[in-house]
Order: structure tokens, then sequence, then C-alpha cells
């Protein structure tokens, strides 16, 4: 599997000059790589080929978002969120992380991570 | 006039599963919708890591009832690509059969949803009286009515003898008649025109930016089908893609009853140039390495990544189910339609929502 | 229009009355899994490879149990085992008010335990 990679900066201007480019989004794949950091794959469709790009995040930084370029991300992104515990930055539709769970739960848990780590945002000030 | 807030589902007559939309009204037009999900949420990526890749075909059958046959397939595809392995080419064509043949019942399920959806409940049951043809042809060849278990990493484990063939062949000579008999009611009734006619309209330019995928894509007037990558035997088989460029509820449903008529079709090429030989070759290993796999479901199409580390439990499965891809457009397409409109508006996208949360 | 009421008037029901008529099992049909106990070697291997891990086996006490209600009816243990014991048959279960386990002892001839001993 060929993939290019980007980074958290380049990742709009990318999403821009792809979309121009007639470019579809197709999805956002999360792999957990180690105890911290996750990895994060779009896949961008254009007249049936494929292209794939990388990149290696830290678990307790949030990302920006690709929603307000393409307005079909924000599902995958506020999934992701539930199941990773990445948080999205300005997301057009944020469910802030009750896509699939429990508005009332006190959420702190990552359940697709295999080494649970607490949620950034959920995690106390240091006393 | 004040805005109201009206709760859609989960529970609904109209949704066979579950979702929630928030619908904010406006004087009985809706100004804005907000899906919401949550309700049969089952994990199903996550149990790669109990069950070794064999069974996991068992269970990314369970992703979704309805194209079990192709979930099956697209994640056999892959671990068949990782693996090194060539499908015998019998078994390629069986594999299409199969396919083609849960697309059918598939889109005649659908049609008789969405006839239900807008209150015609008579060509509800003529599809779905067609359909059972469809279900006895699946458990007399497969086994299974829905959920067939015929994909095994390298191959398929039923074969069709040629009485089989020459019954099936039969089989759907009625079936394209029934169904046909029903074209006109598809297409030029007043009633199935008056509610969905203009109703939900998606232009080209936003199903393709908002990622829509299947008939909700072609009804936009962009030909973009995955079989079109000619995997296992699509290659031998003449096929184009059904398109209208319309754009709403109707053209929807239009592409959906031709696709049925065309997957007729496709099961008799594949019949008739269905070639000697294995229907499996035995593998052996494990898979190592990673990739992406890609097949057109009754809904649209299904994208599957999967990564091995050479033992028999996955890395990571990841799937992309068609309805995941339609949720955008869906709730791009409902402000500005009346509320009696939405429920045919919803089914028209042909949501699976098993599919969408797995 | 009134071809199609015509029709349905003289042509035959499309439903079947169902417990009084039921339609026999197609022939290769997976329906009610059973096991022929006595040729049954208790290796194991269908508890192995079931994906939805509803057989148990236990060759202490002589066991093999099965829970048909977390059976899929894929065939899995069908097709992969060894004495070709496991068996399908065409019709399917009944629905039954209350949830049990099918569970099958082996019988060991006294002949083949004086082998064992010695």
């Amino acid at each position: 599997m060929q993939s290019l990679e980007i980074t958290k900066e380049t990742l709009r201007q990318e999403g821009e000059r792809l979309k121009a480019e007639g470019f579809r989004f197709v999805t956002i794949t999360c792999l957990e790589l180690d105890e911290t950091s996750l990895e994060l794959i779009y896949h961008f469709d254009k007249d049936l080929e494929i292209i794939h790009y990388r990149m290696q995040i830290p678990k307790d930084a949030p990302m920006p978002s690709l929603s307000p370029v393409f307005f079909a991300a924000f599902l995958v992104e506020n999934e992701i969120y539930d199941q990773f515990g990445i948080k999205f930055d300005d997301l057009v539709l944020d469910f802030g992380g009750t896509l699939y769970l429990d508005d009332d739960d006190d959420i702190t848990a990552t359940p697709f991570c295999k080494f649970g780590v607490k949620r950034a945002d959920t995690v106390p000030d240091a006393e | 006039m004040s805005k109201t807030i009206v709760p859609f589902g989960p529970q609904h007559p109209v949704l066979p599963e579950p979702i929630h939309l928030s619908l904010t009204v406006e004087d009985e037009v809706v100004k804005e919708a907000v899906p919401a999900f949550g309700y049969v949420h089952r994990g199903l990526e996550k149990l790669a890591e109990k069950r070794d890749f064999h069974q996991m075909i068992q269970v990314v059958e369970r992703v979704c009832g309805i194209c079990s046959m192709i979930h099956a397939m697209c994640y056999c595809q892959g671990l068949e690509h990782l693996m090194k392995v060539e499908v015998p080419r019998r078994g390629q064509f069986l594999r299409v059969i199969w396919s083609e043949l849960h697309r059918i019942h598939s889109h005649l399920l659908w049609l008789g949803l969405y006839a239900d959806a807008f209150g015609f409940e008579s060509v509800f049951m003529q599809f779905w009286k067609i359909r059972e043809r469809i279900m006895d042809i699946n458990e007399a060849t497969a086994g299974n009515r829905v959920i067939v278990s015929v994909n095994q990493v390298g191959g398929v484990r039923r074969d069709l003898s040629p009485s089989k063939c020459d019954w099936i062949l039969d089989e759907l000579n009625h079936v394209e008649k029934e169904v046909k008999a029903l074209e006109s009611t598809m297409s030029n009734n007043y009633t199935v025109k008056k509610r969905t006619v203009g109703k939900g309209i998606l232009t080209r330019e936003m199903a393709y930016e908002l990622g829509a995928a299947g008939p909700t894509l072609r009804a936009s007037g962009i030909a973009q089908d995955m079989r079109q990558l000619q995997y296992e035997a699509f290659d031998e088989l003449d096929f184009e893609p059904v398109v209208e460029t319309d754009g709403d509820a109707f053209a929807r449903g239009l592409v959906r009853f031709k696709e049925t008529i065309q997957s007729i079709d496709l099961v008799r090429q594949a019949i008739a140039r269905l070639p000697q030989g294995d229907t499996f070759v035995k593998v052996k290993g494990k898979p190592e390495g990673e990739v992406v796999q890609r097949v057109e479901q009754p809904r649209g199409e299904c994208l599957y990544y999967i990564k091995a580390n050479g033992t028999k439990f996955l890395d990571r499965l990841r799937i992309r189910t068609p309805t995941f891809a339609n949720i955008p457009p869906l709730a791009a397409m409902l402000p500005g339609m009346e509320l009696a409109d939405v429920p045919v508006l919803i089914l028209s996208i042909d949501p699976c929502i098993s599919c969408t949360e797995r | 229009m009134i071809k199609n009421i015509f029709k349905n008037f003289v042509s035959k029901s499309a439903t079947r009355p169902y417990p009084i008529e039921v339609r026999p099992g197609f022939k290769n049909a997976r329906g009610e899994l059973d096991n022929k106990v006595s040729e049954c070697t208790l290796c194991g291997i269908c508890a192995k490879k079931c994906p939805s891990q509803c057989i148990t086996v236990s060759r202490k006490e002589n066991l093999w149990e099965l829970n048909p209600f977390a059976c899929v009816y894929c065939g899995i243990c069908v097709d992969a085992c060894p004495k070709s014991c496991l068996v399908h048959y065409t019709e399917h279960k009944k629905p039954a008010r209350v949830k049990t386990n099918l569970v099958l002892k082996k019988e060991i001839s006294p002949k083949l335990k004086v082998v064992a001993n010695a």
C-alpha cells in the first residue's frame, strides 16, 4: 500500500488542493501504534484511483479537523474521538465524544485503544 | 413562526433500524437536520483482536445482514492480497453469482420498504413476494437464506451443480418477469411521482463533494461503481453503471430498480461463462502487511482497511460502509423539505444503521 | 389494475399457513446442528473453529455441549470435523420457551476402558 506523508500543518492546505483537483474524501482510518502514538490514514478518491496520506500523531494533542474543507469528514472524526480519544478542533458538527456513547456517562475511556489512555480533555489538572 | 424541534426516531414506523434525527422545523419546513447514533453499535472492528482471521469472516458478515456476502468477499479479497493467493476462476465466478443475488434481494427489499414509506402497501407486498424466490435460491445453493457464509480465504465453500444453475436461471426468468411487471408502477405512477419527484435533490456537485456512494451518487449523474475496478470476474462480464441525472428521490428509486434488472443479467452472464475447475485453493501461513480493498455493495462503495502482523489475529480492521458515506448527503438534502417528506427521503439513501455503527 | 385483481383471485396464495403446512427444507440447507456422538472422538476442533464459540467439549467428562441459541449456522464445524460426525439437518430448529443447551454424553464401552487402563 503506497502512501504519502502529511503533517498537522499541511493537512488543511493539502485538503484544499485535493478538493480543487477534484478528489473526493473517502474516510480516515485510525490505528494505534504504541502507548503514546496513533496513526491517521486519510483516503481520497478520484476516478476509481485511491490515494492515502499518513500522519503519526501523539495521543494527547488535539488535531485540526478536515471537516471545514470536506464536510463529509465530520462523521468519521467524531467516531475517532469516540473510539481513540483524539479531539478535533473546528468540527462543523461536534458530538463531543457522544456519537456512539451515552452523553450522561462520565466518558474517560478510549474503547479502541489497547493501551487505555485518559482522554486529553478530561485529564484532571495536577494538584 | 417560531422554531420547533421535532425528534425523529430512533423508533419510527418507516425505519427498519434505529437512527435519531433532530429536525428543526419552521412552518412544516425542515431548516436543519442533525443525526444522532449509538443505538446499534457493537464494536465488531475491535472483535478482530479476539477472533482469528478465519473466524472474522463470520463476524464481518454480521456487520450488515443484507449485504453479508459482499462484506465477507471484500474481507477475503483483502486477506488473499496479503497472503498472495489467487482464487481459481470458477471461485471468482461463483462469488459474482452470489454477490449479485445479494444485490438483487437487497434492492428488492429496499424497493418494498420505499413503497411502504409513501404508503403504497400493495407494491411493498409484491416486491417482497418476488424477493422470496431469491431467498429460496440462496438457501438451496448456499445453505442459509440471508447470511450465506460461502466465502473462505482462498475461494468459496460451496459449488453449483449444472442442474442447480438451470434451476437458478429458471427462477430468475420468473423474477425478471415479475419485476418488469412493476416497472410502470415505479417509473410512471401518479402516487409514486407525487411523493418523490423533485424531493431531496442532490446536485451532481453536492453528491460528489459530500462523498455520497452507490445509487445515491449515481442518481446524481456520476457513473462511479466499484465494479468498474473489475475485481473477481467482472473483467469478463458486460456491465455499465446505471446512471440517472435528476438526483431526487425518484431517480434514486429508479437507479435501484434498473440495477435489479442489471444484476439478474449479470448472474445470467456469469452462469453462462462459468468455467470448470476448483472453487478454492488451500491457504497456508498467516497474513502480514496492510491493504485497502474496495467493493461495490448494494448501498454503494465499501472500504476495508486490514493491517495484519503475521499472527492469527489482525492488528486493525477498519470498515467504511456505504451508509456511513451517505449520512452527510442525507443531512444536506433534508433542509428545505417538508416534514411529511422526511421519512421517504431518509429511506431514499437506503440507510443501513447496523453498517454505519458496526 | 383490473387484470391484476382478477389474477390474484384465481392464483395460488403467495404465503403458507405456516404451522399447518411446512415447506420441506432444501437439500443442502444448514438447519439444526447435531452430533452423532458415538462416532465423535471429542477432539475439540469444532469448538476451536467455531466463530461464535457455542460448542464446548470436555474430554474429562466425555461431554459435547452446544448452545443452539448462540450458534450462527455457518457450517464451519461441520466442514472441519475430521470424523464427519457433525451434521446439519435441513429442518430449522423450532422456537423454545426456555433456552437449553444440547448436551451429549459419549458412552465409552468397558472394553475400550480396559485397553486404556492397560
